[in-house]
């Protein structure tokens, strides 16, 4: 155990304290300051990692865990894990302590709250610093699950429950396929282990499983970032508690399909379909995401569809930067690779002032009691500190300066462009189309961002509409938020600093290739001349600001587009037609009546037995080695057939029951012909003795009904039995006529000497083989005692 | 005589199939009934019919019929002996509960 591990695990230790924790200091001390101890330990710590990392070292501890099957629990640290896991630990921490604020320690309970909010630290902080794919996709699911759990803390409403397992749906369908492609890389190079499969990309860019494994691992990160067209389930996931939302749903679980792909970067980039796929789908995410943000009313939705629309613009971002590694070390892999600096900076940037957002949404709501635009207004007086923060949170995702969010999108209109220009993949024809979808996804980023600036504080105060009156939420909930903020103005002032702890090294994770010339040197700075970029942004500020004049008369558009074309409701469809399908399906076959699942069985075994004598060549038929048949045994056996025949067409019960006893006689006369004295003594006294249970029992059952059923019915029957005699009449024949070996029965005739009998059948039943006897005495006690127990049990009110 | 009573087991396996098919449930043990006729039959003919004296070592044959299938089929009876009677037990027990002995109506349950 190293000290990396110890974090992961500590996070799940400390969970199982919480509800001993909450159980003895609620109501005198909110459970969330126990828990705020964990993150911050965990950041701090992490911060020591910053120098060591920085100068390219990586940080690598192996634990047996299956070693037999291969499965060890490395964790592996580089540039990249450390930024996520600097990400989950850190904003963790601030949510804690906005969580400390929000959630009351009278109403709530806290113990599953915390508990599960732990779990998912845990988790993600596995994810990231995990470097066997089969733990990692443990991992990938533990955040799955609390994600689900938490997405339904109010388990009472409707509506949580219906995000959590929508979510839950899509995000395990995405889960389970990037274990099939987890599995399908390990076959390739016979090894669970991340580093070990960077060694060996050759191998695996040219397997035949290379497309496959590549589809099914995008599949889980595509899921799992909330990419086009699985995006679905986020905005419904926003009825979790908004801390959750902030924490889970715009900083880090989200990120976790991002850190896949740039986890993985190094085996499948430098190939088209990696480009194609990830830029293209990050492209449309972009913009999917950004059209819907501006028609949404509540607040959480916006911003839901906002986090959509930013995690397309970072899986674009890292789709195009992907192509460096197909030139290889040099100046054009250069070019490429800042794009992947941007999706790395925008990771960052992303996670503050999104953070920040949610946790001012969190305030408004739990400060006036709606989250709805249209209630809310005027708020800027009575909440100027939630104005500031809303300001620079909504700003910097604008991509406005003096704030983070500008420095990322100038990156990534300069990747855009780049990638506009390159002439591999054929990118000559496409080219053109990337700037300008992500020009106008921005203008609608614009336009959304203004919307919850400007419809929340600015126009006219609304009282009435309000639950509360409105003011300033306590000093303990701004304090996160604050830090947050405070963050987005300081990393667009002082940028290179963080690129060259942080940035540098996640980039020489994500692209190999730059590890010997110690990554490139990009100074990001707010002020670079006058160039496209920048004549870019400010075209998005001149359309933006027109159209969000003008909203009210263009965004009746959106009413054009009916709600059942939507995503959603082919979501819900789907889900509908199938539980549909699969209840008609089952109604259909399992019917309830016993007869037709003796169908079932039968034309089974007609199937299966007839089938395959008739592909294995097995019926055969040699009757040279038969007994003689003399008259009287002829005779018996026409008589067997007549008294079956009897029984199947008896008008009366009576004819049947004598007819199967007289049936019962016969065969024991058989025993008597063929030298059975034992079974045919037997034979009778069981005759006898069934046929007076069946008359016992005859007074009691009702009259023989007439089979009042359809022709058809009839017909079925008929043919099922008559395949069921032939293929009993041709399996003994075949089986007959093919003898492969002498019975083993001459050493019975031993039994005198062996066991002191001179009958061989009953030294069988009572010396050679005795344990079925024995059972078979069982089996009778058994069924004597049930009979006595059927005809005694009462049962209350029945009989 | 083993295609003759290969036959014979087949015409009884066919009429038991029948029966089990049936709705009535006093059918359906009577099917039964027969198909454990069939295959007691069956596994004495599997055995090699009349290929000596019976397996008595008194009698002082030169060869003795085969004993083992005997012993397997006196188990076999006596099982079968019991699974009948406690199968017509219940169809008594399931009539006077259920006041139908149709298979068509004895089907499900309320919470279904």
């Amino acid at each position: 155990m190293s000290w990396l591990h110890i974090m992961i695990v500590m996070p799940f230790i400390f969970a199982l304290l919480v509800p001993f924790l909450y159980k003895f200091f609620t109501p005198r001390i909110h459970t969330g300051w126990f828990v705020f101890i964990v993150p911050l330990v965990l950041f701090l710590s992490l911060l020591k990692y910053i120098p060591a990392i920085a100068d390219g070292k990586t940080v690598h501890h192996s634990v047996p865990w299956m070693p037999s099957l291969g499965i060890n629990y490395t964790t592996y640290m580089d540039g990249l894990g450390l930024i996520f896991g600097l990400l989950i630990t850190g904003i963790g921490t601030l949510v804690v302590l906005y969580s400390i604020y929000y959630m009351s320690k009278h109403r709530e309970s806290l113990h599953n709250f915390y508990v599960y909010l732990l779990l998912f630290m845990g988790a993600m902080l596995g994810v990231v610093f995990t470097d066997n794919v089969l733990v990692l996709y443990v991992f990938w699911e533990m955040t799955s699950i609390s994600s689900f759990l938490l997405i339904a803390y109010w388990y009472q409403r409707k509506k949580s429950r219906y995000g959590a397992q929508k979510s839950m749906l899509i995000t395990i369908f995405g889960g389970l396929a990037m274990l099939a492609g987890f599995i399908m890389l390990s076959m390739i190079t016979e090894t669970y282990s991340l580093r070990e499969m960077f060694n060996q990309v050759d191998v695996i860019t040219a397997h035949s499983l290379f497309l496959p494994a590549m589809l099914l691992i995008l599949l889980g990160a595509f899921t799992k970032s909330a990419q086009f067209p699985f995006s679905i389930w986020l905005p419904d996931a926003m009825e979790a508690p908004t801390p959750i939302s902030a924490y889970l749903h715009s900083a880090t679980m989200v990120k976790a399909g991002i850190y896949l792909v740039a986890r993985f970067t190094p085996i499948f980039g430098g190939n088209a379909e990696w480009f194609w796929t990830i830029s293209s789908i990050g492209l449309i995410t972009l913009l999917y995401g950004s059209i819907n943000a501006v028609k949404q009313t509540d607040l959480k939705a916006l911003l839901a569809y906002s986090t959509i629309s930013q995690l397309g613009l970072i899986m674009c971002l890292l789709g195009l930067g992907s192509a460096a590694l197909y030139f290889g070390y040099g100046d054009e892999a250069t070019v490429y690779a800042a794009a992947i600096l941007a999706a790395i900076f925008h990771l960052i940037n992303h996670s503050t002032f999104k953070g920040s957002l949610f946790m001012v949404v969190g305030i408004i709501d739990h400060e006036t009691g709606t989250r709805d635009i249209r209630k809310l207004g005027g708020l800027m007086g009575l909440m100027p500190i939630s104005f500031t923060l809303t300001i620079i949170g909504s700003f910097a995702m604008a991509g406005l300066p003096p704030f983070n969010g500008f420095l990322s999108k100038e990156m990534f209109f300069t990747g855009v462009l780049n990638a506009s220009q390159m002439n591999i993949f054929s990118m000559n024809t496409f080219g053109l189309l990337f700037p300008t979808i992500a020009w106008i996804a921005s203008v609608f980023t614009f336009i959304y961002c203004m919307i919850l600036l400007f419809k929340t504080f600015m126009g006219r105060y609304q009282p009435i509409k309000l639950e509360k009156a409105a003011h300033e939420a306590p000093l303990g909930m701004v304090i996160s938020p604050i830090i947050l903020a405070s963050l987005v103005i300081l990393i667009f002032f002082f940028p290179n600093v963080l690129s060259h702890y942080l940035l540098q090294p996640a980039l020489i994770a994500i692209l190999p290739i730059f590890a010997q010339s110690g990554g490139i040197d990009v100074k990001i700075s707010a002020w670079h001349g006058w160039n496209t970029e920048l004549f870019m942004t400010l075209g998005i500020v001149g359309l933006g600001t027109f159209m969000y004049i003008y909203l009210k008369k263009w965004s009746r558009v959106y009413g054009l587009f009916s709600q059942r074309w939507t995503l959603n409701a082919g979501y819900d469809f789907a889900i509908e037609k199938m539980e549909r399908f699969s209840q008609g399906f089952t109604n259909r076959y399992m019917t309830g009546f016993i007869r037709d699942y003796v169908v079932y069985i039968f034309a089974v075994l007609i199937v299966m037995i007839g089938g395959s004598l008739w592909l294995f060549d097995g019926i055969a038929m040699d009757i040279s080695n038969d007994a003689p048949i003399s008259l009287y045994e002829g005779g018996v056996v026409v008589g067997m057939i007549i008294a079956a025949i009897t029984v199947l067409l008896a008008k009366s019960r009576l004819t049947a029951i004598i007819a199967v006893g007289v049936l019962g006689y016969l065969v024991s006369m058989l025993f008597v012909i063929f030298r059975a004295p034992d079974l045919a003594l037997t034979q009778l006294v069981v005759e006898t003795v069934t046929v007076a249970l069946f008359l016992l029992c005859f007074y009691h059952l009702p009259e023989f009904r007439k089979e009042t059923v359809r022709m058809r019915f009839k017909l079925t029957n008929l043919i099922i039995s008559i395949g069921v005699g032939v293929i009993v009449t041709i399996i003994a024949l075949s089986a007959n006529s093919t003898r492969l070996f002498e019975p083993i029965s001459s050493y019975f005739e031993n039994s005198y000497d062996l066991a002191g009998a001179k009958n061989i059948v009953n030294a069988i039943l009572v010396d050679f083989r005795g344990i079925d006897t024995m059972l078979e005495i069982f089996v009778l006690c058994i069924a004597s005692l049930g009979v006595y127990t059927l005809i005694k049990l009462r049962l209350a009110g029945r009989d | 005589m083993e295609t003759l009573m290969s036959f014979l087991v087949g015409i009884l396996f066919m009429i038991g199939t029948y029966l089990i098919l049936a709705k009535g449930l006093l059918r359906i043990i009577l099917g039964t009934s027969i198909i454990s006729h069939a295959v007691h039959l069956l596994i004495l003919t599997m055995g090699g019919l009349k290929t000596g004296g019976p397996p008595l070592l008194g009698l002082k044959n030169t060869s003795y019929t085969d004993a083992l299938p005997q012993a397997l089929i006196l188990t076999a009876i006596v099982i079968n002996f019991a699974v009948t009677a406690l199968f017509l037990v219940l169809s008594y027990r399931a009539y006077k509960l259920v006041g139908t002995d149709d298979m068509g109506q004895m089907r499900g349950n309320a919470d279904e």
